[in-house]
């Protein structure tokens, strides 16, 4: 097995997903079946290959940073789950000092 | 299609309305038995058809005013409910519009068609609306992920459609639906306005019941765009003026590693096989050759892919839009919760794969590596196609599966094997109906060097008109 139990847990923990003691079972499962396949990628020898990050061959793209008025506030807004006087609600991060 | 009911929406032999009706109607008898629309915004569709009725009775319009059509679930459309087929976005209407839409001005969007999850899978089952059933054999799935526009164009409940292809997923739903279907190179049509899965790879491309209606559809959609950073700056080319030119001395390649993939339906082979040797009594030269790295492009594309999939989909927080988990203790809980209730079982053995591709110590074993062998396999197109014009190749393995029979990962992420590698070198390809097997359809792939969809529809087209097609 690629993956062991808690580095599913430390994996879903990073990847900001909360699983069940069954998910994490599955996952580990499927999870190093997959990657015990990628890892036939290691049959190839690489050395001194260069890595294909983009395949257009287009540098540096650039644009005038001007700001344009395409959505108005409230627009962007209305898609929010919580708001209040224009902004977005969100949950504390610190807990209150007791 | 499109220009017999461009002549007959022009002569006033039908308006845009009773053919918006139509549809309409189609939709409701043959929808909820296949799936394919996960949203039909039938309002929106009649007013946009009057509005047609008026541009033709002022003798304005252009090639597709009045036409109806379908999008996938993954396109935004401003003011319309847009998923992804994801729960994580069930109810969000975006505040604006895809490019793509953008450029079809006067045509009638009928609706949203399903998809598998954000456009990860080859099933459409990956969908939180339930999948959609193949038009040919409802036990059988419509392939993916763009399963539902190819449903719906098979099924006549829309002109023409837009999808995604990321790793095939226009040209295998395609073939099982015996449409045509282009994913176009990589930057020849915008993505703006498209939800994004694997952005180094994603692009979006039309389904139709002929290679014509794919040139006019491709002519109208191609272009720079300055809201897509990587579109190309390369003139648009008239694609419909030279579609219907068969091209002489052909050069086909043949890939030797293909045709010899274990998996690979015999009866499918054959199909190709009978398309090829039809081309070389037209005159075609065929040209055995080898793509050495062929068998790693599957894997690297399931590091890259998931890679970027846990980079795109973190903008899912259960803050700016989409769902919320209900009764979270803090921030944090906010996050891992909506997520965990949000996102299908796919999306998070992606998303947890490419976090753990991407993460420290595993960078260069995982993701690092599997971008030296897209290098590798790019070189592989490169010395191809000094040698011929085009590859022939089936779009996928085999005929259109069984609902469930494909529920271990791999078994499902092999479907791509034809058609990853051109994604990841970032090649256009054309799929077109070859034949049947079983009472299935079954396509031939038509794959070309970077921005030469004009050669490939001509080839299509070639194919299209064969003997016995």
């Amino acid at each position: 097995m690629a993956l062991t139990r808690d580095e599913v847990i430390r994996i879903s923990k990073l990847a900001r997903i909360a699983l069940t003691e069954e998910e994490i079972d599955r996952f580990q499962v499927e999870m190093s079946r997959i990657l015990d396949y990628v890892d036939q990628l290691n049959e190839l020898d690489t050395t001194n290959i260069a890595p294909t990050a983009q395949v257009t061959g287009l540098e540096n793209r650039l644009r005038p940073d001007v700001v344009d008025d395409e959505f108005t506030r409230e627009e962007m807004l209305a898609s929010a789950i919580d708001t209040a006087e224009g902004h977005v609600v969100v949950k504390s991060v610190f807990n209150k000092a007791s | 299609m499109l220009k017999e009911l461009r002549a007959k929406l022009d002569n006033k032999e039908i308006s845009a309305v009773q053919l918006t009706q139509h549809y309409l109607d189609a939709i409701k008898i043959k929808n909820p038995a296949l799936n394919a629309y996960v949203n039909v915004t039938s309002d929106y569709a009649l007013a946009a058809a009057a509005a047609a009725d008026e541009v033709i009775a002022a003798g304005k319009q252009t090639m597709l005013t009045g036409i109806p059509y379908a999008v996938k679930d993954i396109y935004c459309v401003q003011g319309i409910e847009s998923t992804g087929a994801s729960n994580i976005l069930k109810g969000y209407k975006p505040p604006y519009t895809a490019t793509v839409i953008k450029r079809l001005p006067g045509a009638v969007l009928l609706g949203k068609t399903n998809s598998d999850e954000f456009a990860m899978g080859a099933s459409t089952e990956n969908s939180c609306f339930g999948p959609t059933l193949n038009p040919y054999d409802p036990t059988r799935v419509a392939g993916g992920s763009s399963g539902g526009s190819a449903a719906a164009v098979a099924a006549d409940l829309a002109v023409f459609s837009f999808g995604s292809d990321t790793g095939g997923s226009v040209r295998q739903p395609a073939s099982f639906c015996g449409i045509v279907g282009l994913r176009p190179t990589y930057g020849r049509i915008s993505r703006y306005g498209v939800m994004p899965m694997a952005s180094s790879m994603d692009t979006v491309g039309p389904f139709a019941k002929t290679v014509e209606d794919l040139a006019l559809l491709l002519e109208q959609v191609a272009g720079f765009d300055p809201k897509d950073g990587v579109t190309s700056q390369q003139p648009v080319e008239q694609y419909s003026a030279t579609v219907n030119q068969p091209v002489e001395k052909l050069r086909i390649g043949i890939v030797k590693e293909y045709f010899e993939l274990e998996g690979l339906d015999p009866a499918i082979r054959q199909l190709t096989e009978r398309v090829i040797n039809q081309l070389a009594t037209l005159g075609a030269e065929i040209v055995p050759l080898s793509l050495p790295h062929t068998k790693y492009a599957v894997p690297a594309y399931y590091v890259i892919v998931p890679s970027e999939v846990s980079s795109n989909l973190a903008r899912f927080d259960g803050i700016r839009y989409g769902y919320r988990a209900p009764e979270t203790a803090d921030l944090l809980d906010v996050y891992t919760r909506s997520r965990e209730q949000g996102f299908g079982d796919e999306a998070k053995r992606r998303i947890m794969i490419g976090t753990y591709a991407l993460s420290a110590g595993y960078y260069d074993a995982y993701y690092a590596k599997a971008m030296k062998v897209r290098t590798l396999i790019r070189q592989d197109f490169v010395a191809a196609f000094k040698q011929v014009d085009v590859l022939l190749a089936p779009p996928c393995p085999g005929i259109a599966f069984k609902l469930g029979e494909k529920s271990d990962p791999i078994q499902m992420y092999l479907e791509d094997v034809f058609a990853a590698p051109a994604s990841l070198a970032g090649l256009p390809g054309l799929v077109v109906p070859a034949g049947q097997v079983n009472q299935l359809p079954v396509g031939v792939q038509i794959m070309g060097p970077q921005l030469s969809e004009a050669l490939i529809l001509r080839v299509g087209r070639m194919i299209e008109g064969l003997p016995g097609q």
